[in-house]
């Protein structure tokens, strides 16, 4: 990484072994909890989340601390669920966190339960991420021993269990309430809402779902509090935040950065600058989100800037694609994506993304019409908005970004009948 | 039926507060030790969680860690994400489908090799990237496919 850069939530990049309990402790680890015990109660923990202007690292970017204002106070016993089911095309954050430095989640989870009143807690671990789930099971037995887990939590009287929960391969589940559905041992398939989790969750229960990243932000908080934080970012995107940068740069990665970073400063400075080529198209925040041109890449990484350049932020991942990269190619690529993890129970999503992998790869094939891409912007137009939930809408950004930007490289290959690119030629294997 | 996957199901069914959420650990347990989920081991897990067998399938049916076929010694899954393809992934499954004998999906007729499309394992960083029986293993560039095949070091 580049020189002067500092490390927050990546620290074990500094620390060999942090995630061993020793040298966590060692450095500072555990002692957020102690002092949250000690000094905070449960409210002024909230409050302190809710003033530092945290958002939710997983995609959506809603304030975590107002999400926990929405508990009902009606006595029930309440959940708290870490969404560890990272799949995102382009994301990669949650593994390294949760490979390297477990106990710094587990000491976010322990801090957040004790926030918001709940007394049992989940980790949903995608089923791909062995070595994290194995990390995270060790830590958490290592936490149980020295008290920070179990029972009457270093004499403060308070309690909590946390259990890792396996997935078993399929995307969706990072949806909050297909994540709750699988975590009841049910097919993952989205629920329908309201009531959101925060009423209804884990078995009916009032429910906390957050990220990783989210909940691994809470010990530094507890440490320097919530002005420190503020002081980096902007007012509406204070903080932190992962970056993962993927395809054509020189240095692939993970990245911390303040939020408001310029896009240029991630490619340019952090990832080594594009590699093979030169830039033609990035996509910042994950698959999920519409492209930005070449022209944009001085825009700042925080939520409200993104949105007014026409995208998202969203999970943080960055995929960064040279002038060789064929658009419909990878437009095609990511909607198949989509196509294989529907969960099949909305039909505009099921179908449409169905036949909007078939109609980009038949363009891509040079077995395209003149009306294909009326009939993908009219299928966009289905599926948008007219499902239970956003895997959908999710389909479609970077494809309909891409027709809007390279409108007429989707037209070249109509009229071409073929990939104009040729070198990228989509071969993809049969799927 | 063994007699230690009673034992594994009352466990997991005291770990959480409804038996139901028990399914999904006790089909990985079992899956890890047999390989995969028979027809008749799906019925034997309904049983042990007192659940109709048809949701036990419905729910095995849903993910696709679940193998619900004979699957070879070594399972190999590509990524063959965005990401991923940017850096060669298509080439380096049609290297493996070339060098097998198979197409991805498909197992080697002596059972030593699965070969699966990967969507997206979060590991972008290391593009081209594959698992092997859910370990990682990346960069893997086409031409060198055959440390897919190969223990690690």
């Amino acid at each position: 990484m580049a020189d002067g850069q500092r490390y927050y939530l990546l620290r074990h990049r500094e620390v060999p072994d942090i995630d061993q309990i020793a040298v966590y402790e060692a450095h500072e680890g555990y002692s957020a909890l102690r002092r949250a015990l000690k000094e905070f109660t449960p409210q002024a923990v909230v409050d302190l989340v809710k003033a530092s202007g945290l958002r939710g690292r997983g995609g959506a970017g809603f304030p975590t601390g107002m999400k926990w204002g929405f508990l009902p106070n009606d006595g029930r016993p309440r959940y708290l669920v870490v969404n560890s089911d990272e799949a995102e095309p382009g994301t990669f954050k949650d593994r390294e966190l949760i490979e390297h430095n477990p106990h710094q989640l587990i000491e976010g989870m322990v801090i957040s339960a004790y926030a918001i009143g709940s007394h049992e807690a989940y980790i949903y671990c995608r089923g791909e991420f062995l070595h994290g789930a194995e990390q995270l099971r060790r830590a958490i037995r290592e936490a149980y021993a020295r008290g920070y887990l179990g029972e009457n939590i270093l004499d403060s009287g308070y309690s909590l269990d946390i259990h890792l929960y396996r997935g078993a391969g399929a995307y969706i589940c990072g949806e909050e309430s297909a994540l709750l559905e699988s975590l009841e041992g049910k097919r993952g398939q989205p629920r329908l809402k309201p009531p959101f989790p925060a009423v209804a969750g884990l078995y009916g229960q009032p429910t906390i779902v957050n990220n990783v990243e989210t909940i691994a932000n809470v010990p530094m908080l507890i440490l320097h509090g919530a002005e420190w934080y503020r002081s980096m970012g902007t007012e509406k995107s204070p903080g932190l935040k992962i970056m993962s940068v993927s395809g054509h740069v020189r240095r692939p990665g993970n990245y911390e950065v303040p939020l408001a970073t310029p896009l240029r400063t991630l490619i340019e400075t952090y990832a080594g600058g594009v590699e093979p080529g030169q830039l033609k198209a990035i996509i910042p925040g994950g698959s999920s989100v519409p492209l930005l041109t070449p022209d944009q890449i001085d825009t700042p990484l925080d939520y409200e800037s993104m949105m007014a350049a026409g995208t998202m932020l969203g999970s943080g991942g960055c995929i960064v694609m040279n002038d060789r990269t064929c658009m419909v190619a990878a437009a095609a690529r990511l909607v198949k994506f989509y196509r294989v993890e529907s969960c099949g129970k909305c039909t505009p999503c099921r179908e449409g993304t169905y036949w909007m992998a078939n109609v980009l790869e038949r363009l891509e094939a040079g077995a395209g019409t003149d009306r294909d891409l009326e009939l993908l912007l009219d299928l966009a137009d289905n599926i948008g908005g007219k499902c239970l939930c956003p895997l959908g809408d999710a389909s479609l950004g970077f494809m309909v970004s891409a027709i809007r930007h390279f409108r007429d490289e989707f037209e070249a290959h109509v009229r071409e009948h073929g990939c104009p690119l040729g070198a990228n030629r989509y071969d993809t294997v049969n799927h | 039926m063994k007699p230690h996957w009673q034992t594994w199901a009352e466990e997991l069914k005291q770990e959480f507060p409804r038996a139901h959420s028990a399914l999904l650990p006790l089909l990985h347990r079992i899956q890890t030790e047999e390989g995969w989920l028979s027809p008749e081991t799906l019925a034997d897990v309904a049983t042990l969680l007192d659940l109709p067998v048809t949701t036990v399938e419905s729910v095995a049916s849903f993910y696709t860690l679940f193998y619900k076929r004979p699957v070879g010694r070594r399972v190999i899954h590509v990524c063959v994400g965005l990401p991923c393809a940017l850096k060669g992934a298509d080439a380096l499954m049609h290297r493996l489908e070339a060098h097998l004998g198979i197409r991805q999906g498909q197992t080697t007729p002596d059972g030593a090799v699965s070969l699966f499309e990967a969507e997206c394992l979060a590991a972008c960083d290391l593009a081209p990237v594959a698992q092997v029986n859910l370990r990682y293993r990346g960069p893997v560039p086409p031409e060198a496919f055959e440390a897919l095949l190969k223990e690690d070091e």
